[in-house]
């Protein structure tokens, strides 16, 4: 029996797993071609951009004794079956058909939110006659501060529903630190799935396969739903996820070149281009800050005092004349914000050096929009006279509680 | 009495010919903290702005007495740092380093287990016991000497938090930042038992965020054995979930390590949680008056 399953791959893992630093998200058909170099199995397939390539997949696949192709969506988030970007042809024809459709659709599903992406790439794969689908994952354990292996018989569908639900359903092995996932965890696993004795060396080559490929990467989530036995007892990765630490990245230029930029927030990768810390959001009040814990105690006193935060900024601790230019484009290129908080406390970094770097970056941008400073720290005061110098409307607020009344009020003028 | 470092401490810094290592170890020595030496591999027998340098920390150990260790070295070799200044049996490592491989921090926390290290960080801004000793980047001169105990993930939210008590006279014990990264050497939990024992400690203030459950853990402590007012903050209340705001520990994953579970989890056990963090200072005042009766 041919099943088409749409790639169910789970959003985040449960909580006491985490995904470390920042992520760099890759396709299916990357994290594919990754790994069968660790002796995953996976269906055979290939990548195509166009109508005329997805044909020719096709047909190099039912050439090959394919009974089926799938035509899949590649973009970087989940649900793409349910949303339509997932197809099975019986026919080359019927692959070409289907490939040049999902081309250039705007793929919505749960994990895209509802504007979508713009589908450029499709995996064409060989259908299988699947008779069971599991759950294979791994994560790091905030908590053991060790990666976990996890197995559940609950494959094709939502890891954290599972967990919600019937958390005893997954299974877990702990990896020791300077060891792999040795053999026998992977045949304990295996068993435990309902794997048959024929198919227990396969699995196991596959489960220590894919810890190889986890920590040899730098993997922060490695899942790969559904892992799938086929009724002729092969086994094999039917869809494949792999997030990559980005505090690694430094060590895998390999990696580095799989980024697509197109999946990602063009406003935010501006922002990391420039080691800016910056997150989209919905609202209406810009905010600058230095520091992660204070940039998020900022969107929460905008909120409370009756705003709402149109982005997470992080300039960090070298905010230069430079960064703040930058940051003030990357605010002013969204057309929802109507006024900006900065909120800096000065540590290493200078107030009466950002105090120039934004009296600065507001002459070049030219900026418009009501500006809200609260500043403390080191030379706090050379700072503020340096903005009161400058002839340019900025609001100086004394707390914080004091900044976000200013900036909401001013947002909403 | 304040917990971890005081004027006796002696410091060695791993990466103290560097750029940052240079600039926060006189920024420290200027507080009065006790820096002894620096450990640079391949500069060993050279002074730097007066200090000896030591070509790996077990001679700078040997030679020089140290007893704690802040790290200002780059990513790719922090966690390598780390696991040297627990071989040399270091008491206290600071590690400020942001950007670690995570699977590099699995192995040096399982390298710190059974050793007689305990870690401060990754990610972190350092530990400070006002009038006494400073390892760190935190601006010294918002930290007045006083009572109260503070343990944050926190860089600049914490130094507003301590700003906050400063300027109404209240002074703090030991503040500690105990980091932003997900696997980290010293957590509430640790840090509360500290002050929980610490005589110059009378409230604790826990600045807490987004991602993981380690705010939770520590309530549950609170809640049996804490035999002092605690104050506590949680930033992200209006983060997004499945985004990493910042921090790598910070995230929402699978509708777990919210604001809102995290304050729930410390109301519960009698934490006093200031949902403004304009109101830190205040709340601490208002759990100082309490202290002051017990």
């Amino acid at each position: 029996m041919f099943a088409a399953r749409g790639s169910k791959a789970a959003s985040e893992p449960a909580q006491n797993h985490t995904e470390s630093g920042t992520v760099m998200k890759i396709h299916e058909y990357q994290a594919k071609a990754i790994l069968k170099k660790y002796s995953v199995a996976v269906p055979r397939g290939e990548m195509a951009e166009s109508r005329e390539q997805a044909e020719a997949a096709a047909k190099r696949l039912f050439d090959a004794g394919a009974s089926g192709v799938v035509i899949k969506a590649q973009i970087h988030a989940g649900g793409r079956g349910k949303g339509g970007g997932v197809k099975i042809a019986k026919s080359v024809a019927e692959a070409a058909e289907l490939a040049s459709k999902i081309l250039g659709m705007t793929l919505v599903t749960h994990q895209t939110g509802p504007e979508g992406r713009v589908v450029r790439r499709l995996l064409i794969e060989e259908t299988l006659p699947i008779e069971k689908e599991l759950y294979l994952g791994i994560v790091i354990d905030r908590v053991e501060a060790k990666p976990v292996f996890m197995a559940s018989a609950a494959g094709g569908m939502e890891i954290e529903q599972v967990a919600a639900e019937n958390p005893d359903a997954i299974l877990k092995e702990y990896v020791e630190p300077g060891m792999g996932l040795e053999a026998f965890q992977a045949r304990k696993l295996a068993f435990k799935l309902g794997l048959k004795p024929p198919q227990i060396n396969e699995a196991v080559r596959f489960m220590t396969g894919l810890f190889r490929a986890f920590q040899e990467t730098d993997s922060s989530l490695l899942e790969i739903n559904p892992f799938v036995s086929c009724t002729d007892g092969r086994l094999f990765a039917l869809d494949a996820k792999i997030n990559f630490d980005d505090n690694a990245l430094f060590r895998h230029p390999d990696l580095r070149e799989l980024r697509d930029t197109t999946e990602e927030d063009p406003l935010e990768v501006e922002a990391s281009k420039y080691s800016l810390n910056y997150i989209k959001l919905d609202g209406n009040v810009g905010c600058m800050v230095n520091g992660a814990g204070l940039a998020m105690a900022t969107m929460d006193i905008i909120k409370y005092a009756g705003g709402m935060p149109a982005n997470f900024l992080d300039v960090g601790g070298g905010a230069n004349s430079e960064q703040v230019t930058h940051a003030f484009e990357i605010l002013l290129s969204d057309k929802n914000v109507k006024a900006v908080l900065i909120n800096i406390f000065g540590g290493i970094l200078r107030v009466d050096t950002l105090a120039t770097g934004v009296v600065e970056a507001a002459q070049k941008t030219k900026i418009q929009l009501p500006i809200v400073l609260r500043l403390e720290g080191t030379n706090v005061e050379a700072g503020r006279e340096i903005l009161k110098q400058s002839g340019l409307n900025f609001i100086v607020a004394d707390t914080m509680k004091d900044a976000a009344e200013k900036v909401v009020a001013a947002a909403a003028a | 009495m304040s917990i971890l470092v005081d004027k006796s401490t002696r410091v060695i810094v791993q990466g103290l010919t560097g750029r940052e290592g240079t600039f926060h170890a006189k920024a420290c020595a200027e507080y009065g903290t006790k820096i002894v030496g620096g450990v640079t591999p391949g500069k060993g027998g050279t002074t730097h702005e007066g200090w000896p340098i030591f070509n790996t920390v077990q001679e700078a150990v040997d030679k020089t007495g140290a007893d704690a260790s802040v790290i200002f070295v780059p990513p790719p070799f922090a966690a390598d740092a780390i696991m040297e200044a627990a071989d040399a049996e270091v008491e206290l490592i600071v590690c400020i380093t942001e950007g670690i491989p995570t699977l590099d921090m699995v192995r040096a926390w399982e390298y710190l287990q059974n050793r007689r290290s305990r870690l401060i960080g990754p990610n972190c801004p350092g530990i400070i016991s006002p009038g006494k000793c400073k390892i760190g980047i935190m601006p010294a001169r918002i930290h007045l000497e006083g009572s109260v105990g503070i343990v944050s993930r926190s860089g600049t939210l914490t130094y507003e938090a301590v700003y906050q008590l400063t300027t109404r006279g209240i002074g703090q014990s030991t503040a500690i930042g105990i980091g932003g990264d997900p696997i980290i050497g010293t957590n509430f939990l640790d840090a509360l038992e500290l002050f929980n024992k610490d005589p110059q400690t009378e409230v604790v203030v826990m600045i807490g965020e987004i991602g993981g459950n380690a705010e939770e853990t520590a309530a549950e402590y609170v809640k049996s054995r804490m035999k002092k007012p605690v104050v506590g903050f949680i930033a992200g209340q209006t983060a997004p979930p499945g985004r990493r705001m910042g921090h790598a520990g910070a995230i929402i994953s699978g509708g777990k390590g919210t604001a809102a579970e995290k304050i729930k989890a410390m109301e519960a056990a009698g934490i006093r949680v200031a949902k403004s963090p304009a109101e830190i200072g205040e709340t601490v005042v208002a759990a100082m008056g309490v202290a002051a009766k017990a």
